[in-house]
């Protein structure tokens, strides 16, 4: 099957004001429809930079990305991002948040009632109803995120890319939100692409972990396959030879090839 | 809102009237009352109607903390004023400005000619006034400061020449205004256009490039049209600032219009002043300080819970 998108001898440097700084040099990658695809590395490593290369809210200085045999020129709600600071505007409603990006997307084609129905269905899936006529500001953290992935979900997009979308939350929080994206995605089959610092959930929610190596000019430095059942459960996994196996081998790449001089 | 502080709220307003016996003995010896009351109330076992009596006391000690300082500080003021009448000729004391505001007040809206009108007419005609020169001044610099915040060219050109024009009085545009309109009243209004474009320019261009980048971004992501850029996004993060900047106007154009109508004469506040200074009515004079003064904190006060309305939490 061919690859919903290709990554290809992609390098990025940003000009910095002590000169060139080079964040990403000779990434390769294919992404399969379907897959999801947690990119993981130590901080400053170029995680975020690859991803805002697939949403193409930056352009690569090297190489090209490929998205459904299109190049990557800009960001479009084909590559719907779910942000880490969840990037809700706090002037609309939680509902009027999610129906921005449904009414961007279906406008043109469906009724006023269809777009609203999308809007209802995706912050059900999310299991937000009780709040969406509410502000972002008047919700907690977990729940803001929440409605953030319905956003993004409810404009049926090509890959979902997400930055570190659990980072912020507290540990049970983000558990609860883990196994809402698990049952999302077994739900829509979508493709994802996340960024994540944590072991767990790089094993819990994936089907590939892409480890990075250490910046300057990072690359790939391992892939794992992670093959486990779906859908998955927390709780049977903790034992699980391979799920150990797994985490093992990140752990091992983190901390003894990349480990980080002065961290 | 934890119930404590519910039931607090609701003693400071609702059971306010049951509470004037033990606000009173409050006043006369703040110290040593409430300190008895703790004595009393902190053994007792019972604790559910304990609790709600402490909330109730909570409650008046609260209302009675936020008034009897502002209180305290108005009779300083008069007791000030009252010896500084004894001991001078001319300046009346607080009683006769009193009885003069009853009668200015019992007529606000006489008119015998253009020289001799009620006090609300004077209040009204320089609210005009500035409300004509402020409108101008916002359509015009909101649009300019939108321009300015977006693009870097133009804010490079004109800030130099907005931090030139910015520190003069607008009182020295009045004679170009009165050279410019020939009348003394478009002549006024011009002064307050002045002096209320600056903060709207700065303001709401400072407001446009302060809109974070993750807005920017999710817009990108959305691909939004620049309609829905602007309305949905701009417009709203930028609302606080322009906000701020027309509070600032506003504030400044008050003080500014009693000068201007001081200079150009006709129906105002200012002007008021002025034709009583000549009439050496001090008493409304000193009236008029004290009018001017609770117009330009209602505007104020207006202008922040307007503010208020349009404020986010961004967390």
């Amino acid at each position: 099957m061919k690859p919903l998108v290709q990554i290809e001898h992609v390098g990025m440097q940003f000009d910095t004001k002590k000169g060139p700084f080079v964040a990403l040099s000779d990434v390769n990658l294919q992404i399969r429809e379907g897959e999801v695809v947690s990119l993981i590395g130590h901080s400053g490593c170029g995680k975020s930079t690859l991803l805002n290369l697939i949403a193409g809210l930056t352009l690569p200085t090297d190489g090209a990305l490929i998205c459904n045999g299109r190049e990557i020129a800009g960001p479009g709600p084909e590559r719907a991002v779910v942000f880490q600071n969840h990037s809700l505007l706090p002037w609309l409603t939680c509902f009027d948040n999610v129906y921005l990006g449904v009414e961007r997307v279906f406008g043109g084609k469906e009724s006023k009632a269809k777009l609203r129905e999308r809007t209802q269905a995706a912050i059900e899936m999310v299991h937000m109803a009780h709040a969406a006529s509410k502000h972002p500001g008047e919700v907690s953290g977990g729940m803001k995120q929440r409605i953030g992935i319905a956003r993004a979900f409810a404009m049926e997009p090509k890959i979902l890319l997400m930055d570190e979308p659990f980072g912020a939350l507290d540990a049970l929080t983000r558990a609860a939100l883990q196994d809402e994206l698990i049952g999302v995605m077994q739900k829509t089959g979508a493709t994802v692409v996340m960024v994540t610092h944590d072991v767990d959930e790089a094993v819990l929610l994936s089907d590939r972990v892409v480890m990075l190596t250490n910046g300057p000019a990072a690359t790939i430095g391992e892939i794992l396959e992670v093959n486990l059942a779906k859908p998955r459960n927390r709780l049977s996994l903790a034992d699980d030879a391979e799920y150990i196996r797994c985490r093992q081998a990140i752990l091992e790449f983190l901390y003894q090839k990349q480990l980080k001089k002065a961290a | 809102m934890s119930t404590a502080s519910l039931a607090s709220e609701l003693g400071s307003v609702r059971d306010l009237p049951i509470c004037a016996q033990p606000a009173q003995t409050v006043t006369s010896h703040p110290s040593t009352s409430a300190e008895t009351m703790q004595t009393i109330h902190t053994p007792s076992p019972t604790a559910v109607p304990n609790a709600r009596r402490t909330a109730l006391r909570d409650g008046t000690q609260r209302v009675l903390r936020a008034v009897i300082p502002p209180i305290l500080g108005f009779a300083l003021l008069i007791l000030i004023w009252e010896l500084v009448s004894m001991k001078t000729k001319g300046i009346p004391g607080p009683l006769v400005v009193w009885h003069a505001a009853v009668a200015l007040f019992s007529d606000p809206f006489y008119s015998n000619g253009p020289n001799d009108q009620g006090i609300g007419w004077n209040i009204l005609s320089s609210l005009k006034r500035v409300a004509i020169g402020f409108g101008f001044a916002a359509a015009v610099g909101i649009p300019m400061g939108f321009l300015i915040g977006r693009f870097q060219f133009l804010n490079k050109a004109l800030d130099p020449l907005i931090s030139l024009l910015r520190p003069v009085s607008p009182l020295a545009w009045l004679p170009i205004g009165l050279l410019v309109f020939k009348k003394a009243d478009p002549a006024a209004t011009w002064t307050i256009f002045i002096c209320s474009i600056w903060p709207m320019i700065l303001n709401t261009a400072q407001g446009v490039q302060r809109v974070p980048q993750d807005y920017m971004n999710v817009a990108r992501v959305l691909n939004l049209s620049e309609w829905k850029i602007i309305t949905k996004i701009l417009f709203p993060s930028v609302l606080p600032y322009m906000l701020t900047g027309i509070r600032l106007s506003i504030g400044t154009a008050w003080l500014v219009i009693v000068a201007a109508e001081m200079l150009t004469g006709g129906v105002g506040i200012g002007f008021w002043v002025w034709d009583e200074w000549n009439n050496l009515k001090v008493e409304h004079i000193i009236i008029a300080i004290f009018v001017i003064g609770i117009v330009g904190l209602l505007l104020e006060q207006l202008l922040i819970q307007l503010a208020k309305r349009f404020s986010y939490e961004n967390a």
